[in-house]
């Protein structure tokens, strides 16, 4: 049975009462809107490029612990990437979060992400997880829609 | 102390009673991640008794038929069913006639037939609607794309910081092409009961139509419609342990007989040519199409249930959890009350320092309490409490002080979880 330490790991509640890289970036690059209305999840995600690489990576905005804590804990986990090794970041998140079958999830390609491993148990905040990684993924595509995951 | 005492013995004899009421609804026995589960999002949806289970399988399993059209028994049976729930219903909202109880899908239908019906025959471009700043959407849509079409206007009633509706707001925005008023009987996310009739008088006063969106009310108090003076009345079967997919609309006889079709289809007409149709008078001329037949026999049904439980236990029993939650929730650090009217229900919404809705929600949830969290549809009453979401607790006659307490634990659990 799912236990409400896998959901609230240490690592989550501390990203989410002091979030890294908390910040509204006023000469960004890439600006992309996160958006979740039924739940009043909202960021925004700022990105600096040099080349292919992120060079800063900022985000601001409120929600949830999840929400909150993922998009700080991206922010560290993307910064110094490229924007191919993001994605595939993302996707490798994704499936994490996303699909009980997953097994036992990549630990040396996730790093402290794997905090977010326990979210798979509660379907309902699957959104609140990935909301941060598609904002992150529609600044780098350049998408000027908001995007939204409910 | 004689005193006391016989309070005492009122409340141990009422928990008594719950107790027994309990065994009515199998659902409320179940246990949830391993514990019992406390159902407290009764204004979302409310739970079923057995007797209206076993209606709709009685219907289905013995009773079902086309109605108003067969002349075979089976069918009259079916059709007798079927009019003798709106009969339950007309005494319910204690309307004037059967003829003015027009089934629908819930109280959004209702809204959605009045303003699409009502609203395009009577509404001319700069004509108003007055509507509060604690609408449920279903309250706020319908006017807005009306107004849209029609180049009508939307007029808000504010409220005040206690959720309350500003009354002399509300007299100033009632003008003189106010066409119609609609309003909450009950807020679902802040549990206001509003004066309805009086609200209803000061806008009979200027010659406008009352819609009251009743879906929070019929669950908790008796209703009745002439007495409040009101035009129309919506209410959803679900939230009054009934079916979901059945609820009615009261509509005033003169207003539904000078009403044009909401939808065209069978049942709705007296004769169709390809020339031109005559329409059927009231209540059939809104009910086009195969209604939801079991649904509206096991609403009758929840009534029957209502009736037998009694307005003095139900309202004395959430008027009992209401005082004891509100009491409660107070002792919880960093937790603040939305919606502190002296005129309320038992529904109580609430933000905690420091911690979403939703991570309360899913906190609570692993103690097997069920909590509504979100806007609950109310994003203007959101924004107007500048809060993103709130956690809500709605209480029915079947909820227990003792789960009260489970959710308070629940809560201050969730506390501990975020420091």
């Amino acid at each position: 049975m799912a236990e409400l330490g896998d959901l609230y790991q240490q690592v989550i509640l501390d990203h989410n009462r002091s979030p890294r890289n908390f910040r509204v970036m006023e000469d960004a690059q890439r600006v992309a809107i996160g958006d979740n209305p039924l739940c009043g999840d909202k960021i925004k995600v700022y990105l600096k490029l040099d080349g292919d690489v992120i060079e800063e990576v900022s985000f601001h905005g409120s929600g949830c612990a999840i929400s909150q804590a993922s998009a700080s804990l991206m922010t560290t986990a993307v910064l110094g990437r490229t924007a191919d090794a993001a994605n595939e970041l993302f996707r490798m998140f994704h499936d994490m979060v996303t699909d009980p079958g997953q097994g036992e999830p990549n630990r040396k390609a996730l790093g402290k992400l794997v905090a977010f491993a326990g979210v798979r148990e509660f379907p309902a905040r699957v959104k609140c997880a990935n909301l941060a990684w598609h904002t992150l993924h529609a600044a780098l595509d350049q998408q000027a829609e908001p995007i939204s995951t409910e | 102390m004689a005193m006391q005492g016989a309070v005492r013995t009122e409340r141990a004899s009422r928990a008594l009673d719950i107790l027994r009421i309990r065994r009515d609804f199998p659902l409320l026995g179940q246990t949830i991640r391993g514990k019992p589960l406390v159902y407290l999002d009764n204004a979302a949806t409310s739970q079923k008794p057995t007797s209206v289970v076993d209606c709709i399988s009685r219907f289905y399993s013995s009773e079902n038929a086309n109605i108003h059209r067969g002349v075979y028994q089976l069918s009259e049976r079916a059709t007798a069913a079927y009019e003798a729930a709106r009969c339950k219903a007309q005494r319910f909202l204690g309307a004037k006639s059967a003829s003015e109880i027009v089934f629908v899908r819930g109280t959004t239908e209702a809204i959605n037939l009045v303003a699409n019906s009502y609203g395009r025959s009577v509404f001319r471009a700069g004509d108003e609607v007055v509507i509060s700043g604690m609408e449920h959407h279903s309250n706020i849509v319908p006017w807005q794309l009306l107004c849209e079409s029609l180049g009508a206007n939307l007029r808000v009633v504010p409220l005040d910081a206690s959720g309350t509706l500003l009354m002399d707001e509300y007299e100033r925005c009632l003008g003189p092409r106010t066409k119609l008023v609609a309003l909450v009987h009950v807020s679902n996310s802040l549990g206001t009961i509003n004066p309805v009739k009086e609200l209803v008088a000061k806008a009979k006063e200027r010659g406008a139509a009352v819609l009251l969106d009743g879906a929070q009310a019929a669950p908790h108090m008796p209703i009745d419609v002439q007495d409040i003076g009101c035009d129309f009345y919506a209410i959803s079967g679900h939230k009054m342990f009934g079916p979901t997919g059945i609820g009615i609309l009261y509509g005033r006889e003169e207003l539904l007989k000078a009403m044009p079709p909401y939808q065209g289809g069978g049942e709705m007409i007296r004769t169709v040519t390809f020339e031109g149709t005559t329409f059927a008078p009231p209540p059939s001329r809104f009910e086009a199409g195969t209604p939801h037949i079991a649904g509206a026999v096991g609403l009758g049904a929840a009534i029957g249930y209502m009736d037998g439980i009694g307005w003095e236990l139900i309202q004395g029993q959430e008027a009992a959890l209401l005082e004891y939650a509100l009491t409660q929730l107070q002792t919880v650090p960093g937790l603040r009350i939305i919606g502190s009217a002296e005129s309320r229900a038992g529904v109580v919404s609430f933000i905690m320092e420091g911690v979403h809705a939703h991570d309360i929600g899913t906190i609570v949830d692993q103690e097997g309490v069920a909590i509504r969290t979100g806007h609950h549809c109310t994003q203007p009453v959101m924004d107007f409490f500048g809060v993103p979401a709130t956690a809500r607790a709605s209480f029915a006659f079947y909820n227990t002080i003792e789960e009260v307490d489970v959710l308070i634990g629940a809560l201050r659990k969730a506390r501990k979880v975020f420091g």
